[in-house]
């Protein structure tokens, strides 16, 4: 999909180029867009190197797992199905505290050891189960707290506030996550009266 | 009121997790300074990775851009979303989001860098890029990683997700900032 996207986006900029007899620009652009692309880079490299260094101290000290310990209620009513205290419910915390708090390279493989953990509840190997599609509307509408990253852009492109974003981001993906939890309830529920949906878990 | 809190969230929330998070590391005996270092090393090295997607990103948009052709498609579609107070410009980083983390990177730095951080389009392609994910990437690996073929309503929950923040990024932007 992906391939297909970059390929119409220069092809189209070479065909529209050429058709309006400046094919040179292409060229230029190419050679300018590369340059620039790794000098941004090296403006952001410092925050994210510093951002990172700060995760890993939140990581040691048992910050990520203490917030982990705050959001237990909230997940014992998001994932009814699952025993409460199952290895799959602390997995699961784990990994949403780390995508809260913006620790992108920690939620991944906390967010595999959850499905692996669920997989287990799961009596049809094959087939998603309701907690397992729960979790991952949790994960695909990003619940972040600071998004690092834009910030980290933001700063080094010169902005006057790289953070100003920070109240917009929240609601914003605050409004996506309550979307993908309403419709997966929604989703489910349905499942169940076309009798479909109601495998384990 | 709302404006007023989202606008103090932004400003204290980046001080108080630095506080937070040094604060509690010392008091849990946590050798902060050591240990900074040693997750910086990390740090460094993921921006070393995403060069490539950056390159990769920057020059197509950079020729689709210089060429001419962005300005045709904003011609052609600026009336639809115009209508909705979504400028044209961030259509590429929509169609990208969920299938590329990099990717989305690359296009978010690439249209702060252009039409400046603080500009509308700034702003708003940041607030995408913070309040979607890789919904495509994120459901490959994790079913794939225990096997699972049949992913049900997870990938229809997941873009339609996207959506929902792509479009209240576009409010909470036009609200807080004022229209572009």
């Amino acid at each position: 999909m992906l391939n297909i996207i970059w390929l119409l986006l220069i092809l189209g900029g070479v065909l529209v180029a050429g058709l309006s007899g400046q094919v040179e620009v292409v060229t230029d652009a190419a050679m300018t867009s590369a340059r620039l692309a790794v000098e941004f880079v090296l403006g952001y490299m410092g925050i994210i190197t510093f951002w990172v260094g700060l995760m890993k101290v939140a990581e040691e000290s048992g910050l990520v797992r203490s917030l982990a310990g705050l959001m237990r209620p909230v997940v014992g009513l998001l994932f009814p199905s699952l025993p409460r205290d199952h290895p799959a419910v602390g997995a699961i915390l784990m990994n949403l505290s780390a995508n809260l708090l913006g620790v992108g390279s920690a939620a991944t493989p906390l967010g595999l050891k959850a499905m692996e953990e669920l997989q287990k509840l799961n009596d049809d190997r094959e087939t998603a189960s309701d907690a397992m599609c729960t979790f991952l509307a949790l994960n695909t509408s990003s619940v972040t707290l600071i998004p690092v990253s834009v910030i980290g852009i933001r700063a080094a492109a010169g902005s006057a506030d790289p953070a100003e974003i920070v109240g917009t981001t929240i609601f914003a993906t605050s409004c996506s996550t309550l979307v993908a939890l309403s419709l997966d309830y929604l989703f489910r529920r349905l499942g169940q009266r076309r009798g479909g949906g109601s495998r384990c878990s | 009121m709302f404006l007023e809190v989202m606008a103090a969230v932004s400003r204290w929330a980046v001080p108080v997790v630095i506080t937070l998070i040094l604060a509690y590391g010392f008091w849990k005996g946590v050798r902060v300074y050591e240990t900074f270092i040693e997750g910086a090393q990390e740090g460094f090295w993921i921006a070393v990775k995403i060069i490539p997607y950056m390159v990769a990103i920057f020059v197509a948009l950079g020729i689709f851009r210089q060429s001419g052709a962005m300005d045709l498609m904003i011609s052609a579609l600026a009336p639809i979303l115009g209508l909705a107070g979504i400028p044209p410009e961030v259509l590429p980083l929509a169609i990208i989001r969920p299938l590329s983390g990099g990717g989305a990177l690359g296009v978010t730095s690439e249209l702060i860098r252009t039409y400046g951080p603080d500009s509308f389009i700034g702003r708003l392609a940041s607030t995408i890029q913070g309040s979607t994910e890789t919904t495509f990437f994120i459901l490959t690996f994790y079913f794939g990683s225990v096997g699972i073929r049949r992913s049900r309503h997870a990938l229809a929950v997941g873009l339609l997700a996207d959506v929902s923040g792509f479009l209240a990024a576009v409010l909470a932007v036009n609200a807080v900032f004022g229209g572009g």
